[in-house]
């Protein structure tokens, strides 16, 4: 399922694997308008986009890769920050 | 997953979470220093500059079958989670040929969508089954 990672000095980070999956408006017609970052909410019935991750787990640093758990039902949980109580 | 380092993840399972949950967090915790991954999620919150509580339910094919998003100050409540996962997985196992009302739980009635059912779903549901635990 995951890799084991290398750990480093530096603070490890993850990202989409596929960067097209952007989130940059096409430029509109009109001249004097600039491209506009928009933000859309995921919609559901659409593909989880893929991305991978350093983590932690039972002792070990790992890298994981949300596309290698399809098969399986995952439950994807965000959170603000350790330590914060809630 | 949150904007903590794997290193922090780390110090939080081992010294505290370890004491709520024996044997500490059973699964992967996810590291998203660059807030990236909860941008392309539409769950970063830019002001805080921190993840939003963002929870998604993706089915084995990765096709995303629910979300919730909480600000911060509120937990969630994973009875509801684990709930909406089984009604899903039922849902999936039926090919969707059933349906699960509002309330519904493992071992309670499904409706089966068709022409028959048609104005007819207050024979097989009543209102409070919505409310029963």
């Amino acid at each position: 399922m995951a890799e084991k990672m290398a750990v480093g000095c530096t603070r490890p980070g993850g990202g989409p694997v596929d960067e097209t999956q952007n989130l940059t408006e096409k430029p509109e017609t009109d001249p004097n308008s600039t491209p506009k970052e928009i933000k859309p909410m995921i919609q559901v019935g659409q593909k989880a986009p893929d991305f991978s991750a350093p983590g932690y787990q039972q002792g070990k640093f790992i890298d994981v890769k949300l596309s290698n758990y399809f098969g399986k039902w995952v439950l994807l949980c965000l959170y603000p920050g350790d330590f914060t109580f809630v | 997953m949150s904007i903590d380092s794997v290193f922090v993840h780390k110090m939080w399972n081992d010294n505290e979470l370890s004491k709520m949950v024996d044997g500490g967090v059973p699964f992967p915790m996810l590291s998203d220093a660059s807030g990236k991954i909860g941008r392309l999620y539409g769950v970063f919150n830019e002001e805080a500059g921190v993840e939003n509580r963002g929870r998604f339910i993706i089915d084995p094919d990765g096709i995303i079958q629910g979300y919730e998003v909480l600000m911060p100050p509120v937990g969630r409540n994973f009875n509801e989670t684990i709930r909406q996962l089984q009604a899903f997985q039922h849902v999936r196992k039926s090919k969707g040929t059933e349906a699960t009302p509002a309330g519904w739980k493992p071992g309670k009635p499904t409706l089966k969508p068709g022409p028959d059912l048609v104005g007819n779903v207050w024979k097989e549901w009543q209102t409070k089954m919505a409310f029963e635990d």
